[in-house]
């Protein structure tokens, strides 16, 4: 029944919320549902260490636990002083009357322990509703894994989505998902993947001069992406093309080169076709390749610039696009085919790099207005109703929305350099998640199933 | 009244040079009394011209000739027999004299005509040469600039390629890359298909003057390789550009 609930909260949040928006520091679940909807009030009390060894990843685990159900934008956390003097490490000690009190007010709270047994790190984890204290408590979990620092993140990661999934009807938690992107912190831009919130940076290709446009395959286990590789046949000059990574591998799959200068790949939902931009007749348009490179089709017959491909993940059937036909860069929207090409921006400075979100019914996009810097917008496709989710605050681009529909990572240069920061749909709660180097391009990977 | 007696007055004038100049024509060509009787052979007359008398190398000239009471009409160099009257085209390398025999029961003529060729002073690419292409790419070639947004060659684009392509004229051998840059404003994805769309601007531009597509290869770097980092127009405009590297081989 809650989980009904929650699901309808979550499609109003998708469907009918941003474009009423009014102000982006308002709070998204009040403005979008208009319901009167509170969010969960969640107590997260510390977890206790069984002995000394799991002292520290206790530690670790409470504060990623923590940090995952803040940024997850459907609950609100209790501050630890409002916390009772009591905490619970199993379900026997919960006092549920001391939770539910004023100021504390709970509606959830999520407690456990760690042990160290047979050389292995134990989380024992529950989820308890302290206004229904008869019931059984709604999550219990026991995880186990070896004792690293590591390892209690994600194990931490783990039990947050558990939690999300279940405090929103199902809808994916994120706290397991990655970010591809693109840094220059070794001198020269290299794809990147990180966690979602910005910790464990590996770098995955060594190209040494320029990888750009990192995307990730719709089964997390590939990267496809832009590079500058030397022609074997004519070494001093770079060809633009697209080189696919096995994360599974950890190499280099095959590709072949596809003339011109070959850029922007997007993954076909099923992950078995690609988009992507060529200028092998001499200038750019939009085709569509098999995977492994072959069977190439061309999909745009226009002067200019066609540019950034993006499937709709939901029908795999649109396929929005960056064009210049009409003078400045707009976004457009065509069908797989090719056909039935229509312009989705209203014409206006300079709009760019289409997203798509997961339910396929927003765009998120760049979009610099007349004497404004660049800020990220999102339309719905249906309406083309269109509301400004970032403003005053330098250069905003590359949008990309994560697998729950609920947040969006974008570049900006609000703190400086570019980095990458996280926000949610609406707007709020910003944060900022790379601060070595410059940090572009991100794209965030889809749902762990 | 004035201008009426003028006028009479330029007429008479007029008709009187007229008459006068009949008068002198007539004069040679008035036969002198010849004895009639004396049916003696007529001797032959023969006349030779070249419209135009002055060509340049490789271009023609019409010969035109016109005989009377020959039987036999040679025109040396090169053209040989020919009949009485007629004209022929002929593509003399050097100024030349043409000359025309005509021959008949009454005698032989002669006429001939001149044609003078100007040969283009020979060029003197051996001077030129003396400079390694190296050092003449860094001297000589020059990167095309473009506005904001755009790919089209402007005006000061054209003439830059224009020497650019002289430059590769000369030197044959050598071969090039076009990078296309784009300014920090704009997106990385977006700006690489613009650069690229410079550099296929530019490459055409010096196809068509002649330069053939395999000698010039091309990359796009869009916003990512910059000239210039600050965030000024001047700074700006130099980062939009088609910019030439020469390849060694």
């Amino acid at each position: 029944m809650k989980g009904r609930y929650w699901l309808s909260v979550g499609l109003l949040v998708g469907l009918a919320l941003l474009p009423f928006q009014l102000h982006p520091q308002q709070d998204w679940f009040r403005t979008g549902t208009g319901l009167g909807v509170e969010k969960v009030r969640l107590g997260v009390p510390a977890f206790a260490a069984g002995s000394g060894e799991v002292r520290r990843a206790a530690r670790v685990f409470h504060t990623v636990l923590r940090n995952d159900l803040a940024v997850s934008g459907i609950v609100e956390l209790v501050s630890p002083s409002f916390e009772p003097l009591q905490v619970p490490t199993l379900p026997a000690e919960l006092r549920p009357e001391e939770w539910v009190e004023s100021p504390t007010r709970a509606h959830m709270v999520a407690y456990g322990n760690l042990q160290f047994s047979g050389n292995q790190l134990f989380v024992n984890a529950w989820l308890s509703d302290v206004r229904n204290p008869q019931v059984a408590p709604v999550l219990t979990r026991r995880y186990r894994a070896d004792l690293t620092e590591e390892q209690a993140r994600h194990l931490a990661h783990q039990f947050a989505d558990e939690i999300v999934g279940r405090l929103s009807g199902g809808l994916p938690g994120i706290a397991r998902t990655k970010i591809a992107f693109v840094s220059d912190r070794t001198g020269s831009k290299e794809i990147w993947v990180m966690d979602y919130d910005g910790h464990n940076p590996q770098r995955v290709t060594r190209c040494r001069s320029l990888c750009l446009t990192p995307r990730w395959s719709p089964d997390n286990s590939r990267l496809a992406y832009t590079a500058y590789e030397q022609a074997a046949a004519s070494p001093e000059v770079p060809r633009t093309s697209i080189q696919l990574y096995s994360l599974v591998m950890n190499r280099r799959l095959a590709f072949p080169y596809l003339g011109g200068t070959t850029t922007t790949p997007a993954w076909s939902p099923e992950g078995t076709q690609l988009a992507l931009s060529s200028s092998r007749t001499g200038d750019h348009e939009i085709y569509v390749v098999a995977s492994d490179g072959g069977r190439m089709r061309r999909l745009t017959f226009s002067a200019g610039v066609d540019i950034s491909p993006a499937w709709n993940p939901r029908t795999g059937r649109q396929i929005a696009f960056v064009s210049d036909r009409g003078g400045s860069p707009q976004i457009y929207l065509m069908d797989s085919e090719g056909a039935s090409v229509e312009r989705l921006t209203n014409g206006e400075g300079y709009a760019v790099s289409p997203a798509w979100s997961p339910n396929g019914q927003m765009i998120a996009f760049a979009w610099q207005r007349e004497k404004e810097n660049f800020n990220i917008y999102a339309m719905d496709v249906a309406t083309r109703q269109t509301i400004q989710l970032t403003r005053d605050s330098g250069r905003n681009e590359q949008p990309s929305w994560a697998p729950d529909g609920r947040h969006l990572i974008f570049q900006s240069t609000r703190s400086g350099r570019n980095q990458l920061w996280l926000m949610l749909a609406d707007g709020t709660g910003l944060r900022q998640l790379t601060f070595e180097g410059r940090n572009t391009a991100p794209h965030w990977s889809f749902s762990v199933r | 009244m004035e201008l009426r007696r003028g006028l009479r007055w330029s007429g008479w004038l007029i008709l009187l040079v007229v008459v006068m100049l009949a008068g002198c024509k007539k004069k040679p060509a008035a036969p002198p009394p010849t004895p009639p009787p004396p049916p003696a052979p007529a001797a032959p007359t023969v006349t030779l011209r070249a419209v135009p008398s002055v060509i340049e190398r490789g271009q023609s000239t019409t010969l035109s000739w016109n005989s009377t009471n020959a039987t036999e009409l040679r025109i040396e160099p090169r053209v040989g027999s020919v009949g009485p009257q007629g004209s022929t085209s002929a593509q003399p390398q050097r100024s030349t004299t043409y000359t025309v025999v005509a021959e008949g029961p009454g005698g032989r003529a002669e006429a001939s005509t001149r044609v003078t060729v100007n040969v283009p002073p020979p060029p003197p690419p051996r001077e030129v040469r003396r400079i390694p292409l190296r050092e003449a790419f860094e001297k000589r070639a020059r990167d095309a600039f473009f506005d904001f947004d755009k790919s089209n060659i402007r005006p000061d684009g054209r003439i830059a390629l224009t020497q650019t392509a002289e430059l590769l004229r000369e030197y044959p051998e050598a071969r090039v890359l076009i990078e296309g840059h784009c300014d920090e404003r704009g997106t990385t994805e977006y700006n690489i298909g613009l650069g690229s769309d410079r550099t296929n601007a530019a490459k055409q531009f010096l196809v068509s003057l002649g330069i053939t597509a395999e000698r010039i290869e091309t990359v796009s770097y869009g916003k990512e390789k910059p000239f210039c980092f600050e965030s000024t127009e001047e700074c700006w405009q130099t980062n939009r550009r088609a910019h030439f590297i020469l390849l060694s081989r």
